[in-house]
């Protein structure tokens, strides 16, 4: 079973060369010591009180996000494409956003179903005719990555709205330097540290044509209750922005103002990282208490600027993203350089055939869902869950996309009995301002559970620290 | 036509409160059936804030009051000239697409028995005006007009089982029925002059508009089986009442609010 995927450390029985100082370092690190070393990082994680609640699976709210010491490298040449390919889709998907809000050419062209964009739930009919600050509406782009082969990259999904996790690319590679500070001696790596720096200066960069010195940036946070809580207050702190919630913020005079201890302050920027529906009660959802009163008003008239801008998520819906490549072509004139997964969507009528005559081969995902909730892995499911499946596939053909179960990569990773290949992906963050930036690294998500492709830390995904070589 | 409007609305709190942000979509809409000799829009003892048109074509104005008060006051007065188009609403600039409006809300969602209206009133039907205005009769039959039979929280649905609603209820039925025949179809909120041949109508009105290939979007008032014609004068529009209500607004503080409302649409002699 093993054979059939591609391991990136070992091809045959060859060490590949952007692993090769680090079989020396697995080899010097016996079981005890590997141990005690595991508790130290979990110590570090704890202290630093990193931690991720799961929505829905109760138990302990608190719980650590398991962490894997084994790195995972990639060479130059390899990360020089894939940061091609990345921030190539991330142009294209901004640019299909200021053009699905706009004149709508690519639908007028017949390059995707106007039904898929325009009656798509995350399609805000309130920032159609709006063009946000530079063009740009998602500033923060996650894009999850699998590898099945030696060059061969695939895009799993596109993340526009708030892709969450860069505070564990961070922390991981902070830990690893306390820990194993030879290893950075002995290999060139490349920082990932000025991160911040740089979302920093590309939430500057956005500031809007009303604001006339130096911008003062926010987070917007839902509040200490939400899963990524940590992380919101992580990156304010780094930034050296203010981390707060809708009622530290009110409207008055055209512009949003933060309460300060010396009065109100204009804020110019805000990074939200609550959703769509509950930033503004006057504009979207009535019975938010999360959001800002009169906010969207304010956006509209050009006196804030709010990233993501409300409305990216239709250009990442799972539905819209089959059509990503195209996207490409059609605003760059390029070929895209990264693959998406073929996809089968169930709202055809063939692709519904194939997919309910292939369940048990498929991954089979909800359109809005996300998390790694309501998903199908077919080959790892009883007939009992295909059954099932098919019943809510069949009630609602719209709502779900298939895919091929991908024989996602596996990098060496420390288990009970040694070291085993586990299945990885891989999120980078790219950042789109006034210029477009990736920080060489990112989020790589290891299925801990021996055979598992499912990485998501809410399904027992653990996560690794993410090299790459200077050379 | 010449139209006078004074719509006065207040609301009024058990205690007072801190503060008050509204956002308000109260200007006569630009286009060929009507045009607005004069417009003010007052918040009383409130700062206006942010305006500008949305991609549907309202104009939206926010403004933002300090309390502490206890009663807030947003007054309306104005003028305008109108003319008769037959319903179709014509020179007016929106960058929405039709098709955003096929999107079902909760008050909008066609059940079994709306469902059923629309495809018995459809039938027979010559082209999509045809069948938008045989929808709208359909309504106006099903749905007897009578004040105070429903609240502004119920659905199409629930009008249409109860045979009776307001004209947010016929508007509501209208887009659910029209958006299940695959017809984009919204909200507008408006004013009606009501004359003295005491036909059934709120001087603050609603009703639907339905886009038609080649004539774009012609209004329907299912509450007076008819469509918009000089008598009304057009706001804005939305998916549903809520999302075209004219005014949308939050009170700071714990208290209870009461609304009171009054409005006049007169003719002025010429």
């Amino acid at each position: 079973m093993a054979t059939e995927y591609f391991n990136e450390m070992y091809e045959g029985g060859a060490v590949r060369a952007p692993y090769a100082r680090l079989e020396d370092w697995m080899r010097s690190m016996p079981a005890e010591l590997r141990q005690m070393k595991q508790a130290e990082a979990e110590d570090l994680f704890r202290r630093i009180g990193i931690t991720f609640a799961v929505y829905g699976e109760g138990g302990d709210p608190d719980r650590l996000i398991p962490f894997d010491m084994f790195p995972r490298v990639f060479a130059q040449d390899e990360w020089r494409k894939l940061e091609r390919g990345i921030k190539q889709r991330a142009r294209a998907l901004n640019a299909f956003l200021v053009d699905v809000y706009g004149r709508g050419e690519i639908v007028k062209a017949g390059k995707i179903p106007s039904r898929l964009v325009y009656r798509n739930e995350a399609y805000e009919k309130a920032v159609s005719g709006f063009v946000p600050p530079r063009g740009v509406f998602s500033h923060i782009v996650g894009i999850d990555i699998v590898r099945t082969g030696p060059g061969d990259f695939f895009v799993l999904e596109d993340n526009c709205r708030t892709p969450s996790g860069v505070s564990y690319m961070l922390e991981n590679r902070e830990i690893m330097m306390r820990m194993f500070p030879a290893l950075f001696q002995n290999n060139r790596i490349e920082p990932v540290d000025n991160y911040s720096d740089l979302l920093r200066r590309t939430l500057a960069s956005v500031a809007p044509a009303k604001c006339d010195r130096d911008p003062t940036i926010v987070i917007l946070t839902p509040g200490h209750f939400n899963s990524a809580y940590y992380e919101h207050s992580f990156l304010a702190d780094l930034m050296g922005v203010e981390l707060v919630e809708g009622a530290d913020l009110f409207v008055e005079n055209g512009f949003v103002w933060m309460r300060t201890t010396e009065g109100p302050k204009k804020v110019d920027v805000i990074y939200r990282r609550i959703d769509d529906s509950y930033l503004d009660p006057l504009c979207f959802r009535p019975d938010s208490m999360l959001g800002v009163p009169g906010l969207m008003d304010v956006y509209r008239s050009g006196g804030v600027t709010i990233c993501s801008a409300p409305g990216a998520g239709v250009a990442d819906d799972k539905a819209v993203y089959t059509f990503v490549p195209d996207m490409v072509r059609f605003y760059l004139g390029e070929e895209p350089i990264l693959n998406n997964v073929p996809t089968w969507q169930c709202g055809k009528t063939d692709d519904l055939k194939y997919v309910q005559a292939n369940l048990k081969d498929l991954v089979v995902k909800e359109v809005h869902g996300s998390g790694g909730y309501g998903m199908l892995v077919g080959p790892k499911s009883t007939q009992e869950q295909i059954e099932y499946f098919a019943g809510r596939i069949a009630a609602d053909p719209d709502n779900y996309i298939a895919q091929p179960t991908l024989a996602l990569s596996t990098v060496p990773t420390f288990v009970e009995e040694g070291v085993a290949p586990r299945h990885v992906d891989l999120r980078p963050y790219c950042l789109v301002g006034e210029r477009i930036e990736l920080v060489p690294g990112g989020l790589t998500r290891v299925a801990l559970k021996d055979g598992s492709l499912v990485v998501n830390s809410s399904q027992g995904g653990g996560v690794k620290d993410t090299w790459v070589l200077a050379e | 036509m010449i139209l006078t409007v004074s719509h006065i609305s207040t609301y009024s709190y058990d205690a007072p409160v801190r503060g008050a942000v509204q956002s308000l979509r109260m200007t006569p809409s630009v286009c060929d059936g009507q045009r607005a000799i004069r417009w003010s829009i007052e918040v009383v003892g409130g700062t206006r804030g942010a305006s500008f048109r949305d991609g549907a074509g309202d104009w939206v104005e926010g403004w933002s009051l300090r309390g502490p008060v206890s009663e807030i006051t947003v007054k309306v007065t104005g003028e305008v000239a109108t003319t008769d188009m037959a319903g179709v609403l014509r020179g007016h600039r929106e960058t929405v697409p039709p098709e955003a409006y096929l999107r079902e809300t909760g008050p909008t969602r066609a059940d079994s028995g709306l469902m059923t209206l629309a495809q018995e009133a459809a039938a027979g039907a010559t082209d999509a005006l045809d069948r938008a205005h045989r929808i709208a009769a359909a309504i106006n039959e099903a749905i007897a007009y009578r004040p105070g039979s429903t609240d502004q929280f119920g659905t199409a649905a629930e009008a249409l089982a109860l045979g009776e609603g307001v004209c947010q209820d016929h508007a509501h039925a209208l887009i659910a029925c029209a958006r299940f025949l695959d017809m984009p179809a919204r909200y507008v909120s408006g004013y009606l002059h009501a004359g003295a041949e005491g036909t059934p109508n709120e001087a603050s009105h609603a009703w639907a508009e339905v886009w038609i290939d080649r004539l774009g979007w012609v209004g329907f008032d299912a509450s007076n089986a008819t469509c918009p014609d000089a008598r009304y004068i057009r706001l804005g529009s939305g998916f549903d009442a809520q999302d075209a209500a004219p005014i949308r607004g939050v009170a700071h503080g714990r208290v209870a609010e009461a609304l009171d409302v009054t409005v006049a649409v007169e003719a002025v002699q010429q």
